[in-house]
Formats: C-alpha cells, sequence, structure tokens
C-alpha cells in the first residue's frame, strides 16, 4: 500500500491576477507524518504565498493542495483548520486578549458557529500551555509579554488547534538566539510526536538544526529539494540569495552548517 | 502594533463585579422614574407597575407620568445606549481599531441622511428606519472602500475617511434641511439631529428595541467567533472561522443597531466610542463578559446624561451636545495614546 503524504502539492500555480506574472510556478511538494520541512527563498521568493496556498488562504490557479489526500478546494475554513494549523508571525498582536485567551482561540474549528469553549476545549488549552511552557503567563495580555514569549503562545494555540499539519511563517524571525532555539526544540518536540511541520525562514543553519527536509524556492519556482545537507551548499545558498555567501562548519557544532554573506 | 494595552483592574474581574454593575442599572432605572419635575415615590412606582392603584387622583396622574412619559423615556436610553455602545465595540472589532464607532465611521451621520430624507416625505415610522439603516449601510461602505484604496493605510486613515463621508452625510442632511418645510418638517428634523429623547413614546421604545435587541441578541450569541476577527483576516480565516460571512453579519448588525438609535434619539455621538473602552479596561476581553458589560455601561451612561439632560436645568440640555462634551476630550485622550503607544 502507499502511504499518503501528510501534505501533498501538486503543480501548484498562483498568481494575482490574470494576465500578471506567476507568484508560484509548477511548484510540487510533498511532506509525510512526521516530518519537519523547510523553505527557504529570498524576500519575493513566493514562501509567503506558498504559506497562504496551504492554509487554503489563496486558491491557486492551477494545481492542487491535499492535506491527508483530500484537495482543500473542497473544503470549507473549519475543515482546512481541522487539520492545518498556522503559527503566524509573532507581532501582529492587536486588542489585549489574555494568554489564555489566545491559546483557546486555537480551538475554533472544534466549537460550533454559535457556541463558546466547553471545558474540554479549556482542557486542551490548559495542556497546550503547559506542554509549551508558556502556562504561567495564562493571564497575562498578550499585549504585554516579549516577542519570544508571544510565538511560543502562538505554538500553544496551532498545539490546542490539534492538526495534524502545521505551517508556521517566519516563526523565529524577530526573536533573540536563545527564543529561537526554543522554537526550534518544539517544532522537534512536535514532529517527534508524528505532526508535519512545514515553515519558512531566512536561516539555512535551522533546517541543519532540526535536520529537516528543505525546498528552495526562487522567483516562485522550485530550485532544488532533499535533506539539508545534500541541498545547501556555499553554491546553492549564493545563487539563492543573488550574493556570494561563506559556509561555516566546525567540528564541535554537531552537523549544523550556517551561511553568511561574504562581504567581499 | 500594539494598540491596546489596558489591563483589566484585578478586582472587577471577581465574579461580582457583573452582577454588581447590572445592579447598577436597575437601581438607576428605578431611580430615573422617580426623579423630575414631578417626583415620583418609590412605592408609587411599585404600585402603579404592578397596577395596585387606589383610584385617587395623584394616583392617576401618577400612572400618567409614569407609563407615557418616563417609562418610554427610560427604555428608550437604555436601548439607545446599550445599542451604540455594542455597535462602537462590534465596528472596532470587525475594523480591528480601537477609534472605531458608530460616528466616527459615518453610520450615524448617513443614518441621518437617510431618517431626515424620509422624514421630509412623512414616511411611515417602518420606511424612515429603512432608509436610516440603508443610509447608514453606505457610509460604513464607503468609508471602508475609501480607507483601503489609500496606500498604507493605517487606523487613522480609516477614521479619517469616515469623517469625511460624515461631513458628505451631514452636508446632505443640510440640504434636506433647506428643502423642508420651515413650519413643520424643518423643526422636527433639527430637534431629532441634536439627540434628544424628550418626545420619547412607547412607539420609539419599540422601533429602538427591536433592532437592538435582535442585533445584541445575534452578536451575542456569535461573540466567540466575532472575537477571533479581531486578530485579522488571515489569522481568524487560518484558525477555522468564516471571515467574509461574520464580518457582514456583524457589520449588518452594528448598522442596523445604529440606525434605530438615530431613528429615535437623532445623532448621539462618542457613546460607541467611549464605553466599549471603558467596559474592556475595567472588564477584560472575554467576548461574553465584554458585551455584557459594554450593553450595561452604555444604558447605565446614556440614562445618567439624560437624566441629567431633563433634570439639571429648566430647559433640556440636548443629549447629544452632553455626549459630545463628555466624548470629545476621551477622544482627544486616545489620539495622544494613539501617538505616544506609536499604533500603525
Amino acid at each position: 500500500m502507499v502511504v499518503t503524504a501528510a501534505i501533498e502539492i501538486v503543480d501548484l500555480c498562483f498568481r494575482r491576477a490574470a494576465g500578471r506574472e506567476f507568484v508560484l510556478d509548477s511548484i510540487s511538494l510533498t511532506a509525510r507524518a512526521g516530518e519537519l520541512l523547510v523553505l527557504l527563498g529570498p524576500n519575493g521568493a513566493g514562501k509567503s504565498t506558498l504559506v497562504h496556498c496551504l492554509l487554503g488562504l489563496a486558491t491557486p490557479e492551477q494545481g492542487h493542495v491535499r492535506a491527508l489526500g483530500d484537495d482543500l478546494r473542497g473544503f470549507g475554513r473549519r475543515e482546512i483548520a481541522k487539520r492545518i494549523g498556522y503559527v503566524p508571525q509573532a507581532g501582529h498582536s492587536a486588542f489585549a486578549f489574555t494568554v489564555q485567551q489566545m491559546v483557546l482561540m486555537g480551538r475554533t474549528a472544534h466549537i460550533d458557529g454559535v457556541g463558546s469553549p466547553s471545558p474540554q476545549d479549556h482542557e486542551i488549552t490548559q495542556r497546550a500551555m503547559i506542554d509549551m511552557g508558556v502556562d504561567h503567563l495564562r493571564t497575562k495580555p498578550f499585549t504585554q509579554i516579549s516577542g519570544g514569549e508571544q510565538q511560543l503562545a502562538l505554538i500553544a494555540r496551532a498545539v490546542a488547534q490539534d492538526t495534524p499539519i502545521i505551517v508556521m511563517d517566519e516563526p523565529t524571525s524577530s526573536l533573540d538566539l536563545g527564543n529561537q532555539g526554543r522554537v526550534l526544540t518544539l517544532m522537534k518536540k512536535l514532529a517527534a510526536a508524528g505532526k508535519t511541520v512545514v515553515m519558512t525562514t531566512h536561516l539555512p543553519d535551522q533546517a541543519f538544526n532540526l535536520g529537516a527536509r528543505v525546498a528552495l524556492l526562487r522567483s516562485g519556482r522550485l530550485v532544488a529539494e532533499g535533506a539539508a545537507a545534500e541541498v545547501c551548499d556555499r553554491d546553492s545558498m549564493s545563487r539563492l540569495y543573488g550574493a556570494p555567501m561563506l559556509r561555516l562548519a566546525a567540528e564541535d557544532a554537531k552537523g549544523v552548517v550556517a551561511f553568511v554573506p561574504d562581504l567581499d | 502594533m500594539k494598540y491596546w494595552r489596558a489591563r483589566p483592574a484585578a478586582d472587577l474581574e471577581r465574579r461580582w463585579a457583573l452582577p454588581a454593575l447590572v445592579a447598577a442599572l436597575v437601581a438607576l432605572i428605578v431611580a430615573s422614574l422617580a426623579i423630575g419635575r414631578y417626583p415620583l415615590a418609590l412605592a408609587t412606582i411599585v404600585d402603579t407597575l404592578l397596577g395596585r392603584g387606589d383610584g385617587s387622583q395623584s394616583q392617576a396622574t401618577a400612572e400618567t407620568i409614569l407609563l407615557l412619559v418616563r417609562l418610554p423615556r427610560v427604555a428608550t436610553a437604555v436601548m439607545v445606549g446599550a445599542g451604540l455602545s455594542l455597535a462602537g465595540a462590534a465596528f472596532q472589532t470587525v475594523f480591528r481599531n480601537p477609534m472605531a464607532s458608530p460616528s466616527l465611521l459615518g453610520v450615524s451621520a448617513g443614518a441621518g441622511f437617510g431618517a431626515s430624507l424620509a422624514l421630509l416625505f412623512h414616511l411611515p415610522t417602518l420606511a424612515v428606519e429603512g432608509a436610516a439603516f440603508i443610509g447608514g449601510l453606505a457610509a460604513v461602505a464607503a468609508s471602508f472602500l475609501a480607507a483601503s484604496s489609500v496606500r498604507g493605510n493605517s487606523l487613522i486613515t480609516l477614521i479619517l475617511c469616515g469623517m469625511v463621508m460624515s461631513a458628505l452625510f451631514q452636508a446632505m442632511i443640510s440640504l434636506v434641511k433647506y428643502v423642508a418645510d420651515p413650519v413643520d418638517t424643518l423643526a422636527t428634523i433639527t430637534f431629532w439631529l441634536m439627540g434628544s429623547l424628550a418626545k420619547a413614546n412607547a412607539a420609539d421604545a419599540a422601533t429602538v428595541a427591536a433592532p437592538v435587541l435582535l442585533g445584541g441578541a445575534t452578536l451575542f450569541a456569535l461573540r466567540w467567533r466575532i472575537s477571533l476577527l479581531a486578530l485579522g483576516e488571515h489569522e481568524a480565516a487560518a484558525l477555522g472561522a468564516d471571515v467574509a460571512r461574520l464580518r457582514t453579519i456583524v457589520i449588518l448588525c452594528a448598522t442596523a443597531m445604529t440606525a434605530a438609535t438615530v431613528c429615535v434619539a437623532g445623532i448621539v455621538g462618542w457613546v460607541g466610542l467611549l464605553v466599549p473602552h471603558i467596559a474592556r479596561m475595567l472588564f477584560g476581553m472575554e467576548p461574553g463578559r465584554a458585551m455584557i458589560a459594554t450593553a450595561t455601561l452604555g444604558a447605565l451612561f446614556v440614562l445618567g446624561v439624560d437624566d441629567v439632560a431633563r433634570s439639571a436645568s429648566l430647559i433640556e440640555i440636548p443629549l447629544g451636545v452632553m455626549t459630545a462634551v463628555i466624548g470629545a476630550p476621551f477622544f482627544l485622550f486616545l489620539v495622544i495614546k494613539a501617538r505616544n503607544e506609536q499604533w500603525s
């Protein structure tokens, strides 16, 4: 029997309007359960658009996104939200919801249109906050905690959403190194629990650190795909970002390789 | 975009805070029935309401004052306050803008134009209400479309566009007044636009109560999902909310509620801005608590202001004038706060 991919992108094409150029051009990608997939690419490569297509927020002109074998096109918002969770970039908080209220919102897909959260939803929320280490922030207004804490809370919300697939859009971009480490550790934990985690980032070393599979995206096309160690070398990174790169590797770096711009 | 930093005062988060607020409203309602140029004793009020009259002349007078004048006026004030406040809170959530309110978005002026046009042609109450609703809807749609066509659209942009629409509809109201018959219609339209509950009767109370209660009940039933809209379109949708449908429902309800208040009380500004803020500040963001607190505080505010308006001096002070005197400085305070905290 063929194992169904958790998420399957087939020949995906997207453009903002007919006649404009394609933002995504014939992208095909898959990710299995328990797999971490890192999307790398320069600004404007189409990473965020791809994330929106994965979440069913943007409708592709051509091609399919399948979650657990089903095409997203046939689904309403709630059905998509039961399969795919979303972790946005922290820092866009609006009104002062408490952290607990914020995490509780992850339960939306499991609550009827006119319903409110049940005791069971509160319990699941509580567990997600404890697992992600934000339980002590429960009563704090979301607007008053640090960017790192906000990001952890948003991940807790995706955990409370209880989906087999979690998509994260630059979850570490506004975080210091310590908080980046915390977020990456949580991602590993989620993958180990059998979830498929897709993330975008500007730091290739994170893919090495996570032991993730990597997809390189440039100008809306998929340039390369594979294990971080196979795909990310000095040449491919220099070409991807359109600037000369240095490859940093060390004996005691546990196999993690980093890339920094070569300024000469 | 950290634009609301308030933190609920710890002691008001306790269980008794909300029931105490509701009790305060009940107390003010009773007090409002008692006070006035012809003060009524509490016992008389209770007797009259329960239909236990002693048949005396003073009892008959009390009955007339209570049932024909004060009760309709108090009920109308409560509904206007609750309606405007809930509509303000709904607009703030749906536009993710803590400075949005029925009057600042132009909804009140649009509804005022629709209603005054209907009054000009002596149309029946239901038609006035319908015209107010359509006018309000046109104004909010125009404000929103204008704001979204501005590049780098910020919180202030929507408010500016709303003020532009408001000015436009005010001008059209002036046009209606200009062509109105100076003997009867003009005076009616002018006094009514100033915002007053002086002539509120039982029919007015019913006119405002039906949309406010229906709209309020709809918003309350959907409160949990509606609160997600404050997170923004994409986040709310990714969490499983049907954003387009929810937005439509919220805007329709909030506009209908605003239009209904405009139909009976004219343009009463600032309530929809002021009250949701205070409610969130005191009672937090939990959707159910926030809604009950908003509606109750709104009713308390308008009823209290109307009590002062009708009893502070020999002549009635227009309600809209009083709310503006309180509301305008508060708006300035919000703008200063916005500047200092750099709302984008």
